[in-house]
């Protein structure tokens, strides 16, 4: 109970640094005083409105539903390499965005969609190659389509930018992930699909731990395997599609946010997954803040900055507790 | 479908009083594989901008042929296609290694950090210091040894598990991606597109100092597997069952691991972190042997057939213009292990 309440007060301190530090010198004061009364005008009420605050709920957003649609992911093909990545989202909305940019979309709003339909199609279509057969969609049927379609589809998207000089200088700044992009139509776009993935995963949450236990037992206890499969990888596609969508492909957050919440809390998805909503954007918007500090007055997109700051602590947790393993 | 007795057989050194057993499906299945490497390795060395017919190539490799003729396919593409059949070997081993040590078929040296660590070092090399050639190899090879070490050290807390291995693995690559991308963004255009080249893999301008680091490595590390190969079986079983089973454990299991990551270091040393072909050589050679554990010869040979065969695709789908192997690799590779997948299931194998 400490330890949430702890992660809870640790994310709405990570949210308020969030929202005062950069590049514009602004006191803390002037920034909660634009904050609690808007419209007064002001440059830091301009900076904290239309900079700080989406760029924020970017965070809470990506990276709640990174940290939920990776824990998910790692039940769902009880692996600890999988994150959502493996589903395919991140190559096909990649590979999507490419095509856009060889299109000729250059507004960032028009690859929303263009990374939202490839991420769809990438994910059912892993899915659909992972569960041919009998047996259906098994963990490492699963896994190993993930793995082979996100190469596939990784190597189109390298062969294009090889190919292309243009799209590469492009989209080699899409590719780090930034949570500056997205402005607030971008958000009140992609929320309903975050609320959707949300509830789905809240419902598959007690299944994921049948699962954990194997396929036979999780059916001798009662758990239906086809539709705890099928609601998971929607729930994942919807998360980390819109996650994606607004933030570009983010890799470490889905993979190791999951493990941290593992590591915090056991091996229970009932109590990882709200671990994996508070951890999750504290990860990303720490990584962010830290971003804009690093290099002023240039900044570093938060992309490149997660693993750095993540990884540390990921490693603390990983050599000194016992690992919970999946 | 596991090895009966009626499949294997026995080569007795008597001298030294040693017996090899094999099974005879595996070393079909490997010979067949490396026929076929070899005959690509003929192709490759006819085909590209300069089409020469097979007997042609015999005839200059074996001393004929005008000068030019000797440039081409001894000086050029021989060098090439030697070291694309050495990488694929070294990264076939290396995922056969990790993946059956940690029982986990997503594992393999790119996954890990190896590769990460080796394009870090070779980025760095190219935007920081401006090098090439000799220093670029080098400077791979120093961040790929150098992240394997870390990452060993890292991970050795009260034994080496597999497991804590392939997370300490994860948050490595985590960072060293991370410095990938900031010395990407900030370096200049013109080095970007010569690092995305090498960042993906390429065996464009292969020469004898990089057939010298990879056939040195595997004259290494061959002898050692022979002998250090047959106890993947009992360390395959998990951390605690091999310790119970049999003594030693521990030691083996960080010998071998060091060594799979030795093997990915030289490789990608050598030829850039060619992607995926550590991670699916070893499993579509699974399932072209179903129901025993992956030999480690056959992983090899499958890795130089997926190298060299995509290196020959990538020198020849968009002529003149010529892709590095890793652009390749995903696209070759991937569709046979769907297909394996899809038809595994059909045949009642839950993959």
């Amino acid at each position: 109970m400490v330890r949430a309440a702890s992660a809870v007060l640790l994310l709405v301190a990570t949210c308020v640094l969030s929202l005062v530090v950069g590049t514009y010198p602004a006191s803390v004061s002037s920034v909660l005083s634009a904050v609690v009364s808007p419209g007064n005008g002001g440059d830091v009420d301009a900076i904290v409105w239309h900079v700080r605050i989406p760029r924020t709920l970017t965070g809470l957003l990506a990276g709640s539903a990174l940290g939920v649609a990776g824990a998910l992911m790692q039940g769902l093909t009880r692996n600890p390499l999988a994150g959502p990545g493996i589903l395919g989202i991140n190559s096909g909305a990649s590979f999507a965005v490419v095509v856009a940019i060889g299109l000729g979309v250059t507004a960032v709003n028009g690859y929303l969609w263009f990374a939202f339909a490839g991420a769809g199609v990438a994910a059912v279509v892993v899915y659909t190659l992972g569960s041919l057969g009998g047996g259906g969609a098994t963990p490492v049927k699963l896994a190993l389509a993930g793995a082979a379609l996100t190469a596939m589809v990784g190597s189109m998207t390298t062969i294009v930018t090889l190919l292309d000089a243009a799209t590469l200088d492009e989209y080699r700044f899409w590719a780090i992930g930034s949570l500056t992009r997205a402005g607030s139509d971008a958000l009140a776009t992609v929320g309903p699909f975050l609320a959707a993935g949300s509830l789905l995963a809240v419902a598959v949450g007690g299944s994921l731990n049948l699962l954990a236990l194997g396929e036979d037992m999780a059916r001798s206890l009662g758990a239906r395997l086809v539709v705890v499969r099928v609601l998971s990888a929607v729930a994942v596609l919807l998360l980390a599609g819109a996650a994606t969508v607004i933030a570009g492909p983010v890799g470490f957050v889905g993979l190791a946010v999951p493990h941290i919440a593992r590591a915090l809390t056991g091996p229970d998805y009932r109590w990882i997954m709200p671990y994996c909503v508070v951890l999750g954007p504290i990860l990303l918007l720490l990584a962010d803040v830290v971003g804009r500090m690093l290099v002023q007055p240039e900044q570093l997109q938060v992309g490149i900055v997660t693993g750095l700051a993540g990884a540390p602590f990921f490693l603390y947790l990983v050599r000194r507790r016992k690992v919970a393993q999946l | 479908m596991t090895a009966t007795r009626r499949d294997t057989f026995h080569v007795r050194i008597a001298r030294h009083g040693l017996v090899f057993r094999f099974s005879r499906r595996s070393t079909v299945l490997t010979s067949v594989l490396w026929l076929c490497a070899g005959g690509v390795l003929a192709l490759s060395l006819g085909l590209g901008e300069f089409d020469l017919r097979l007997a042609d190539t015999l005839r200059v490799l074996g001393g004929g042929g005008t000068l030019i003729e000797y440039d081409v396919v001894v000086r050029d593409r021989l060098p090439r296609a030697v070291t694309a059949l050495g990488v694929g070997a070294a990264f076939g081993v290396s995922g056969a290694i990790l993946q059956r040590i940690a029982a986990n078929p997503l594992v393999s040296p790119d996954v890990i950090g190896v590769n990460a660590g080796a394009s870090f070092g070779a980025l760095f090399v190219i935007t920081v210091l401006g090098g090439a050639g000799a220093s670029l190899v080098l400077g791979a090879l120093a961040g790929a040894l150098l992240t394997g070490a870390a990452i060993v050290l890292i991970a050795l807390n009260h034994g080496l598990s597999g497991y804590r291995l392939v997370l300490v693995g994860i948050g490595i690559a985590a960072m060293l991606s991370s410095g990938t991308s900031y010395l990407l963004i900030q370096a200049d255009y013109r080095q970007v597109l010569n690092a995305a080249s090498w960042l993906t893999g390429s065996l464009a301008n292969r020469g004898t100092l990089h057939v010298a680091v990879i056939a040195g490595t595997l004259a290494v590390v061959v002898p050692v597997l022979l002998v250090l190969g047959r106890h993947l079986r009992v360390l395959e079983l998990g951390d605690d069952l091999s310790r119970a089973l049999s003594g030693g454990t521990r030691r083996i299991r960080l010998s071998l691991i060091t060594t799979a990551v030795v093997l990915a270091a030289m490789a990608t040393a050598a030829a850039g972190p060619i992607g995926f072909v550590a991670l699916v050589a070893p499993q579509i050679t699974r399932r072209l042997l179903p129901g025993r554990p992956v030999p480690l010869g056959t992983a090899a040979a499958t890795g130089a057939l997926l190298v060299i065969g995509s290196d020959l695709a990538a020198r020849l789908l968009f002529a003149p213009t010529e892709l590095p192997v890793g652009a390749v690799t995903g696209v070759i590779g991937a569709p046979v292990l769907l297909y394996l997948l899809a038809r595994a299931n059909r045949i009642g194998h839950t993959g």
